[in-house]
Order: C-alpha cells, then sequence, then structure tokens
C-alpha cells in the first residue's frame, strides 16, 4: 500500500506546487492521475518516488512512514520504486551508452554479475534491437530512448512504478508497447502503478481508476473509489 | 505546387548568406587555430629538444663578453656575466612553462574537487565552502601568493603552491555552478531512483559532466600561471635568481635597459608574451566550440 496523505510540497515554501494532496495506490492497482500541466502532479509523483522531500504531509509505504527522502532513504526503499520520466533525453545521462544506462541500477547497487543475463533480457522485453544497446541517447530516438529507460526503471524489478507522463512524447504504436511492457510486468511480479498524465483517454483504458488533480486536493480521492473522476475535462 | 516552390526558392537563396558567415567566422577560427598550435608546438619542442640536444652550457660565464648586443654568435646577445642569452631564454622558458602547468593542474584539480563536493552536498556545507571561496577572493591574489612564497625558501616548488593555491577559487565557483544546474536534472533523479549512492552519483554522473570546462579552467589557466611566476619571481620572491626563469631574467636585466642595453630585457619578454598568447588562442578557440555562451564567464 502506498499512501500519500495530505502532501504539501514545492520548491518555494511560500508557494508550494502541492497544497494538501491525498491518494492511495493498492498493491497490484494501477491508479492514472489526471490533471491539467502545472498543477503539480509531476511533483506529488516524485515525492511519491522518494526523490523530493514535502514541505507537509505523511507518505506511508506499506504501512511505514517514509522520514527520509533522496540519498538520505534507504537504498532497498529507493529501489522499490522505478520511475519512468517524461523526457527520455534529460531522464538519460548523454555519456552512457543504452546498455551501461540499463545496467546503471545494478551495478550502482552492487549486482554486476547480473548484468549479463539482465541487460539482454530486458532489451528484448522492451523491444530494442542489440545493435542499439551499443549506441549513446543521441544516437536514437526519443522512442527507443524511453524504452530504455522503462527497460533501467525494470532492472530492479521494483515494487512500484511511478510513470510521469511516460508516453506524452511518443507515438501512438510506441505508447502502445510501453503500455503493454508496464502491464507484462504488473501480471507478472503484482507490481502497482501510479500513472501521471493528461490523456484521460489513455490512463481509462490503462489504469483500474483514474482520479482527477481536483479529487486529490480535495480530499475525495480516497472517497470516489473506483470510475471515472465526475465533472472534471482536462484542460 | 506554386507555393512548395516558392518556398524552396526562398531557403536556398537564404542559405548561402547563412553558410558565408558561418564559413567566415570558422576561418578566423582556424587561422588562429593554425598559428596558436603552431606556436605552441614550437615552444613545447623547443624547450624539451634544445636542452638534450645543445651541449652547451647555460650557466658558462665569459666575463670577456659581458652585454654583447646581438651578433651571429650569441643570436639574443649576453647578459651582465657574458652568458648567452637565448640559451638562457630557452631554459628559462623551460621552468616558466613547468610552473606554469604544473600550478595550472594543481590549481584545476583542488578547483574541482571543491567545487564538486560543494555543489554535491548542497546545503549548510556547500554555504560553508562557498563563504570561505569569497573570503579568499577577497584579498588580491598576488598579495595572498607573496604571503605565501614568503613562508618557504625561494625555490620552483613555493611558486607552484603559492601559484596553485591562489588560482583554484575561479575553477571552483565554474564546477560547483555546472553541479549544481545539473543536480535538478531528471537524470540525476533516476540515478537516485536507481539506489545510486552519493560518491557514485558524483564520479558515474557529475563529474564526466563538468570535466570539458574544468580543463578548459585549466588550459587558461597555464598563462596566468606563468605571468604569476614571473612576478614573483621578478619581485625578487620567487626563484632564486641563479636558476633561469623568465621572471627572473626580467628582473636581473632591469639594471642594464637603463644604461640602453635593450635585448637582455627585450627577448625574455617576448619569450613570455609570445607562448602565454599562443596558449590563450587555443583555449579561446576551445572555449567557443564547447561554449558559445560562456565567453565572459570563463574570463581568468
Amino acid at each position: 500500500m502506498l499512501e500519500l496523505r495530505a502532501i504539501t510540497a514545492g520548491y518555494d515554501r511560500r508557494a508550494p506546487a502541492v497544497r494538501d494532496a491525498s491518494l492511495t495506490v493498492a498493491p497490484g492497482e494501477a491508479v492514472g492521475l489526471l490533471g491539467p500541466s502545472g498543477c503539480g502532479k509531476s511533483t506529488l509523483a516524485k515525492v511519491a518516488a522518494l526523490l523530493h522531500r514535502p514541505d507537509a504531509g505523511t507518505l506511508l509505504v506499506d504501512g511505514t512512514r517514509v522520514r527520509h527522502w533522496r540519498h538520505r532513504a534507504p537504498r532497498a526503499l529507493r529501489t522499490a520504486f522505478g520511475v519512468v520520466f517524461q523526457q527520455p533525453r534529460l531522464a538519460a545521462d548523454p555519456r552512457l551508452r543504452l546498455a551501461d544506462l540499463i545496467a546503471e541500477p545494478l551495478r550502482a547497487t552492487g549486482r554486476r554479475e547480473d548484468v549479463r543475463d539482465r541487460v539482454p533480457e530486458l532489451a528484448g522485453t522492451v523491444g530494442l534491437t542489440t545493435d542499439l544497446l551499443t549506441r549513446r541517447p543521441h544516437e536514437v530516438s526519443d522512442g527507443q530512448l524511453q524504452r530504455a529507460c522503462l527497460a533501467r526503471a525494470l532492472v530492479l524489478r521494483p515494487r512500484w512504478l511511478i510513470c510521469d507522463e511516460m508516453t506524452a512524447m511518443l507515438d501512438a504504436s510506441t505508447t502502445a508497447a510501453l503500455v503493454a511492457v508496464v502491464e507484462d510486468y504488473r501480471a507478472s511480479t503484482g507490481a502497482g502503478l501510479l500513472a501521471v498524465g493528461h490523456d484521460r483517454t489513455l490512463l481509462n483504458r490503462w489504469c483500474d481508476r483514474t482520479v482527477h488533480w481536483d479529487a486529490v486536493t480535495s480530499g475525495a480521492a480516497e472517497k470516489t473509489g473506483g470510475g471515472e473522476p465526475a465533472g472534471h475535462v482536462t484542460r | 505546387m506554386a507555393d512548395t516552390t516558392v518556398e524552396k526558392r526562398r531557403t536556398t537563396a537564404a542559405e548561402p548568406a547563412w553558410r558565408a558567415h558561418g564559413t567566415a567566422r570558422r576561418s578566423t577560427h582556424t587561422l588562429r587555430l593554425r598559428v596558436s598550435a603552431a606556436l605552441v608546438g614550437v615552444t613545447v619542442l623547443a624547450v624539451l629538444l634544445v636542452p638534450p640536444l645543445v651541449q652547451l652550457d647555460q650557466q658558462a660565464v665569459d666575463l670577456a663578453a659581458k652585454l654583447r648586443p646581438p651578433t651571429w654568435a650569441h643570436p639574443f646577445g649576453t647578459d651582465d656575466v657574458g652568458r648567452d642569452l637565448l640559451l638562457r631564454c630557452v631554459y628559462g622558458l623551460r621552468v616558466s612553462l613547468l610552473v606554469g602547468v604544473v600550478a595550472a593542474l594543481t590549481a584545476t584539480v583542488i578547483g574541482t574537487a571543491v567545487g564538486a563536493t560543494a555543489g554535491a552536498l548542497g546545503g549548510w556545507a556547500d554555504r560553508a565552502v562557498m563563504r570561505l571561496v569569497d573570503t579568499l577572493s577577497s584579498v588580491p591574489h598576488l598579495l595572498l601568493g607573496v604571503f605565501i612564497v614568503a613562508m618557504f625558501r625561494p625555490g620552483v616548488w613555493p611558486v607552484v603552491i603559492s601559484v596553485a593555491l591562489t588560482h583554484w577559487l575561479s575553477t571552483a565557483r565554474i564546477v560547483r555552478a555546472e553541479v549544481l544546474s545539473l543536480r535538478s536534472r531528471p537524470f540525476i533523479d533516476a540515478a537516485v531512483s536507481g539506489g545510486a549512492s552519493r560518491w557514485r552519483m558524483t564520479v558515474r554522473h557529475l563529474l564526466p559532466a563538468v570535466l570539458p570546462q574544468a580543463g578548459l579552467a585549466a588550459v587558461l589557466m597555464v598563462p596566468h600561471a606563468m605571468w604569476h611566476e614571473s612576478a614573483l619571481s621578478f619581485l625578487g620572491l620567487g626563484l632564486p635568481t641563479h636558476t633561469a626563469s623568465l621572471g627572473t631574467l626580467i628582473q636581473g636585466a632591469r639594471g642594464s635597459l637603463l644604461a640602453g642595453q635593450w635585448w637582455p630585457t627585450l627577448f625574455p619578454g617576448i619569450f613570455l608574451i609570445v607562448p602565454t598568447l599562443a596558449v590563450a588562442g587555443l583555449a579561446g578557440v576551445w572555449r567557443e566550440r564547447i561554449n558559445p555562451r560562456r565567453r565572459s564567464e570563463l574570463m581568468l
């Protein structure tokens, strides 16, 4: 269970990007978070993935309150979240070849011996051919790079996936392929998903439940339960 | 159909002007690059090859031939004890270049380490380190350098230490600013989420990204460090007077300049100016290639 309770977060305490937001993702559940651009949903996703310390509020992971964020968070807890970002160009270190990009979390957590098996396996899963693995980010397309970023997010077998506008930069067929990869992974591991986006058609089809940002910040997200949020059109 | 032809014509018409502009800029770059590279090459070859190949003693005193103007036997003339000035200049350049390169590299290593640490740690550690940098920057660095050399016996290493310890500040600032801007990028978030420690984040992702900037700062600092060596030696605080360096040569020739003997000052002066301009020219081309917008920020 991933529970965000009354989270206030941002980059300036006087004008927080997120004010009083609450959201729950049950184990194995896929939750879609819809909202207009600039509303703070990416910031909330970063809080959920332990990448941004909130100014107020509580984050509970499996009932345990999270007290530390970023480097201070225990490594096992940090790596329980696989994060995919909106822009693969910014989310990939420009100096690493795609194979090293995917292998980086394994090397960072001292599992070098897994690199040889896991990297080709994951490349196959996300649909990257072997010749692409020796290229650097500027030598591949956005879609190919996002596939590599998804592979990197899955390489440590996270219990939660946080997809922040994962498909916003991609065409329809790549979107469908990446969503299928995420769903296969969830079906085999029972991982939870928080998908942030503004494409309500996609999120409604992809997720068990979609929540609109207004419901998150008014506290209604916990009451509405399933189904489509009423009355709001994403701007 | 008509529209597309008009569009096409427009782009082809616009292209030559744009190209011509680009080529003009590039050709001045190329000229500067070639001249600078040739001068640096000649300098390096001279200081590396002349001492072992030419079996002449730069310390050889010939009191019968003191303060001779340039002749075929002594192309740069002789100094006040009859030593050949061409040979003295080459040996002096060797010492000055060594001091410049070692001091610049040391300063860059210190600056990069301090800047990267401050940027990667952030928070109070960053503030404390940068206030220290501000404090040191507020003292004129030649004065600080004089203070440092004064603590040791004259020699090459005190000068290197003095120049290195007063010149890492600007590199530290550049590296810290780069690290801070990189730290907020999503690829660093991805590394944190992938379990990277602070150390791994810094060494694997941040330092490789700032290395070109730091390398450029190091090259730009070589001529600056050479000038500092000369300034300290000229003030009589740097190298001992019997060690030929461009600074000690110019210092020793001060008296004869007033007597109308121009060659003991002019030639070491040229030897100081030409290589420093050449190195600065090379660094300038490099700087504009890697970062055309930051000319003013990297002025050292």
